[in-house]
């Protein structure tokens, strides 16, 4: 089988984040970057295929210099290979032109069974590359998978979303995006970090993925942002310590604002 | 005044409301028009309830397998619409489904997409809510049709009855090997609680609830006050409570009138999903807790003495009227 996993780095979620002042895109220079957590499970589900069927596992990954960082982690985890697609045109890349990349990247790497993703980022957070990667290279999308079973050349999925949770089932090849709660990802041994080292990564620009296209066509502003305002954090507003009427002070508190 | 499309989120026999709030959304900008993607009879179970709220044409994009797959059946009658007479705009609730359906609608129209409204102006421009909340930004499309998604509870549905004209859509046969099948089916359990990103009162509860039992307390609370109920992560994933109800970063994004965090120390992640809220209340018996420092009214106190104690006020108030 032949399995691509699509990994995103991202700032760390758990420190703050800003906007640069210039064009208004994500600051990356001052953030701690990680592989984008959800994005270990897709791998981590790729490697368990891996481990039970005989699969090669590529790892695709579109960012700068150093999301190879994050390719190296799923390497040391245990993928075979990895593509990483870096263009400085790619800036501020709109998720069209994500999933366009990310498409020409995967078609790359020649006849595949399966695509994993995470179902979600957590700085762009628009739940929505994977889909349009499945329309761009026509496969079915089997996404938010909370629950994957590969067999006999089908995939089966839990879809789970708000609405409650549906039974998806497609022919490979596929694409399928994972939630958070699918795996617990391995953690990368010594002997894998090591040996992640070693292994292949093809880095390729815009040129090389698209050699016909003329970029203008290809890289327009699709939308503008008109204005980023910093929104004013929240203040500590009244705080009491229970003495055994707190809820009885916290009831007057909601009628005086009317919000019993 | 042109077309603005607007997708319907439907159960085949009701419309959901954020639809409603997608037609009101809908009106700054030009005439609403409906797609109903379903099986046939569909679109004529729901014009009655999408003409009272401002729908001015429904289309019916029907066939017996268009609930059989997964958001390529809605991508079609969408982008079909389109071709047809292209609209000022096309709207899509920001749910699961719809920022899938909205996001590979712009790419076959190679149009500008803007994710998760927050507010809309009628020249087009958007406000969205980012980096959970640490930041306020406006854009707008510069190519194509805007195809933009709506965070569900921004908008106010509004009645505004009027006559409604039917048109019909043929969908293209779904190409099995380039769709998903949807083979079952399992409803979140629906209960009498509203909808966590649509209720006006939403009580969650974390870690310091201590087990699933102890998630009664939040729940007579959340009953109380006729809200819904939320839980942190760390609260779902020691199982004292269902994903769906995840409020945060990789869960649910909610804006209530008023928030109740039991329980919840106030990790950045929990507080991207909920500090937009109107008004803040926190019960943490950790004085350090992070969620006291932004809380409008903060209880350094037991969870289990005061929540109940609460549930029993506002019970009383309410039965004295
Ligand atoms: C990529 C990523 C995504 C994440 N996404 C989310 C998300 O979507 N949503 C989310 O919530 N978290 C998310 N998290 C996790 C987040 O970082 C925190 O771990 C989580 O929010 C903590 O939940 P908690 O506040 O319930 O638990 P804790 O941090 O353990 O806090 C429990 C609190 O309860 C208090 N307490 C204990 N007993 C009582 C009592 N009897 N009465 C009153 N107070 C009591 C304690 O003082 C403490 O403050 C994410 C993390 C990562 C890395
Ligand atoms: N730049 C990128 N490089 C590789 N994969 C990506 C990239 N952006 C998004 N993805 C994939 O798409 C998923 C969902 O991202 P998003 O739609 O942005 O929330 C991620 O979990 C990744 O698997």
């Amino acid at each position: 089988m032949n399995i691509v996993v699509l990994v995103k780095q991202v700032p760390d979620s758990g420190a703050e984040r800003t906007l640069s002042t210039d064009d208004h895109t994500l600051d990356r220079e001052d953030a701690d970057l990680v592989l984008d957590e959800i994005n270990e499970r897709a791998a981590e589900e790729a490697l368990r295929l891996k481990e039970s069927v005989d699969a090669e596992v590529t790892v695709v990954s579109m960012g700068p210099d150093s999301a190879l960082e994050a390719i190296r982690k799923v390497l040391a985890m245990g993928a075979d290979r990895g593509i990483h697609v870096c263009d400085d045109r790619l800036h501020g890349a709109d998720v069209l032109t994500t999933a366009k990349v990310l498409a020409a990247a995967v078609r790359r790497v020649g006849d595949i069974d399966l695509v994993l993703a995470g179902n979600a980022t957590t700085d762009g957070q628009a739940s929505a590359v994977p889909a349009v990667v499945a329309d761009l290279l026509g496969l079915p999308q089997v996404t938010h998978a909370r629950e994957l079973t590969v067999d006999a050349g089908r995939v089966r999925a839990e879809r789970q979303t708000e609405n409650g949770e549906a039974t998806l089932d497609a022919p490979l090849p596929a694409l399928v995006s994972v939630t958070e709660k699918i795996n617990d990802p391995r953690y990368p041994s010594f002997k894998g970090i090591m040996a992640a080292k070693k292994k292949p990564v093809d880095t390729v620009d815009l040129d090389d993925l698209f050699p016909d296209a003329d970029d203008a066509g290809f890289l327009v502003a699709r939308t503008r942002v008109v204005e980023a305002v910093p929104r004013p954090p929240r203040a500590a507003g009244i705080r009491i310590t229970d003495d055994g009427s707190a809820g009885r002070q916290l009831v007057e508190h909601l009628i005086a604002r009317k919000l019993v | 005044m042109p077309d603005v499309l607007v997708l319907v989120d439907h159960d085949g026999e009701r419309v959901h409301k954020s639809t409603y709030e997608l037609l009101a959304a809908a009106r700054r900008l030009g005439d609403p028009a409906a797609v109903v993607v379903g099986a046939p009879g569909t679109a004529a179970r729901l014009k009655e309830s999408l003409a009272r709220q401002g729908a001015t044409s429904v289309y019916a994009a029907e066939s017996a397998e268009a609930g059989e797959f997964l958001v390529t059946p809605a991508v079609d009658a969408l982008e079909l619409a389109v071709r047809e007479a292209p609209p000022a705009a096309v709207l899509v609730s920001a749910t699961t489904d719809g920022r899938e359906v909205a996001a590979r609608l712009a790419a076959r129209l190679d149009s500008g997409l803007l994710i998760d409204a927050v507010d809309l102006d009628s020249s087009g421009v958007v406000t969205q809510i980012v980096f959970g909340g640490s930041y306020t930004v406006r854009s707008q499309v510069t190519h194509g049709v805007p195809v933009i998604t709506v965070r569900p509870g921004a908008f106010e549905p509004e009645e505004h009855p009027g006559e409604v004209a039917e048109r019909a859509l043929t969908l293209p046969a779904t190409d099995p090997a380039a769709s998903a099948r949807i083979t079952a089916r399992r409803a979140a359990p629906a209960g009498d609680r509203p909808g966590l990103t649509e209720a006006a009162v939403v009580v969650s509860g974390g870690r310091g609830v201590g087990a699933a039992d102890g998630f009664k307390v939040v729940e007579e609370l959340a009953d109380a006050l006729g809200g819904a109920v939320g839980a942190s992560r760390a609260a779902v994933d020691a199982g004292y409570y269902p994903h769906q109800f995840q409020v945060g970063q990789t869960g649910k994004s909610v804006s209530p009138q008023l928030y109740i965090a039991l329980g919840i120390s106030g990790a950045i992640q929990h507080l991207a999903g909920m500090q937009t809220s109107k008004t803040i209340v926190a019960v943490n018996k950790d004085p350090e807790a992070p969620i006291l420092d932004l809380a409008d009214y903060g209880v350094v106190g037991d969870l289990f003495a005061v929540a109940p104690q609460l549930t029993q006020e506002v019970a009383a108030r309410r039965a004295v009227g």
